[in-house]
């Protein structure tokens, strides 16, 4: 029978890490392997604390040809970062 | 542990020869940009990077079997814990290493099956054997060395899942190389005996260590495209030396003589000279006449038949996991 074992994408959270971020991908046959396997792939250094595991036909992803208009908008509003303003010395830290 | 010969597909174009995507391809590139999966790329890249990512992960994954060899015999306990844990390390980089490749939209069964039927290649080091407990003190030092040496540069290569793998990869490997160097300083410290056992792995291992680089620049008839496409980003001969010029004091410091007698400090280049490989050797053991080529392959592919029952019974398991709860549904 001989089919090929579907691909997953790992998410961990690490030690002190806030988010689940994307390490990598692998092939497991279901959802738990897919964590056993992804710990011992992912994790043989102490890099998580938490395994998040996502079938990668299911990721919906940005197209790379539309970056430029898709993340245009956000590149001219200067003003959302702090160092946009002057502060005075004067008024001490902010 | 890395890749050798890669033929590259496409000739090296000008300029002017190249289409409108192949030129504005090629500018990302000389920029520094990463290419990404989805990316438009030319179908030669696409061709050279699965056989060089393909010929990286089947080399994790043999070069394996060299150092699985010593693991039952191990002198002591906690040697073949670390041991255990450096081999474990190498199916980890084959994985991430095949990882990059799939996402060129090649399998993984596809590469595994090309490599069983001898179509694909892995690094000639791992056709050699590990015949004492020194041998395994020298694969790490040079072998993961000199693997270690071709992957801090190739992190600056143009494709970025690859090199987000090579990123992974080099964190883990330096304990591969120290681990190899600490053998060796212990059996250099040690007996007289021991002591000739570890010259005696550095005397057979010294040349097919070199070999791991692939032929001279001047022979290298694939380069120069890799390198326009900075798949390879430094030539076979810069690492070399690079190679030789850090691992001559690190012998010096062990006691042991590299067996060179043409090896000699080059003041006005500010490197080692030193003697070439036999490169017939080189191209006899590709060729699959090396010492243990056969045994190699005939482990590969019993390792994955005799495993077929394991893989399907698993993908029975989750198919009627997934009915019931079709049905529960």
């Amino acid at each position: 029978m001989s089919s090929e074992w579907p691909l997953w994408e790992v998410f961990i959270r690490g030690q002190h890490g806030l988010n689940h971020r994307h390490v990598g991908s692998l092939h497991a046959p279901d959802a738990e392997m897919a964590i056993k396997n992804a710990r011992d792939v992912y994790t043989r250094r102490n890099e998580g604390v938490s395994i998040w595991v996502v079938p990668s036909n299911q990721i919906t992803a940005s197209v790379p040809s539309e970056k430029g208009p898709m993340f245009e908008p956000s590149k001219s509003k200067i003003y959302r970062h702090p160092t946009f303003y002057d502060i005075p010395d004067d008024v001490g830290h902010m | 542990m890395y890749a050798q010969m890669v033929k590259s597909t496409g000739t090296l174009k000008t300029r002017e020869e190249m289409d409108e995507r192949e030129r504005a391809f090629q500018d990302r590139i000389d920029a520094g940009e990463k290419i990404e999966p989805q990316d438009w790329m030319p179908e030669g890249y696409r061709k050279t990077l699965i056989r060089q990512i393909g010929q990286h992960a089947h080399s994790e994954i043999v070069g394996q079997l060299p150092e699985g060899n010593w693991i039952t015999r191990a002198p002591t306990l906690e040697r073949k814990a670390i041991l255990l844990a450096k081999v474990q390390d190498e199916a980890g980089h084959g994985l991430y290493l095949y990882c990059a490749a799939e996402t060129l939209g090649v399998s993984r069964d596809e590469m595994t099956e090309k490599l069983h039927d001898g179509k694909m290649k892995y690094s000639s080091i791992f056709n050699y054997p590990t015949l004492t407990w020194a041998d395994i003190g020298a694969v790490g030092w040079l072998v993961d060395g000199a693997a270690i040496m071709n992957q801090v540069a190739l992190q600056r290569t143009s494709y970025g899942p690859y090199s987000r793998a090579m990123v992974r990869i080099c964190k883990e490997e330096s304990f591969h190389q120290r681990q190899g160097y600490s053998i060796m300083m212990t059996m250099a410290a040690g007996t007289p005996e021991q002591k000739r056992m570890a010259q005696d792995a550095l005397d057979r291992l010294w040349y097919p260590s070199l070999m791991m680089f692939g032929p001279s620049d001047k022979d290298s008839v694939h380069s120069a495209q890799s390198m326009a496409w900075k798949i390879k980003v430094s030539t076979n001969d810069e690492l070399r030396q690079k190679f030789v010029d850090q691992t001559v004091p690190q012998a010096e410091y062990l006691g042991l003589t590299i067996p060179d007698e043409k090896l000699d400090w080059n003041e006005a280049k500010g490197g080692y000279d030193f003697s070439e490989p036999d490169w017939q050797e080189f191209h006899d053991v590709l060729a699959g006449n090396g010492p243990c080529n056969a045994d190699r392959m005939s482990a590969r592919r019993t390792a994955w038949e005799d495993g077929a029952w394991y893989r399907d019974g698993l993908v029975a398991h989750a198919n009627k996991r997934a009915a019931q709860r079709m049905a529960a549904e």
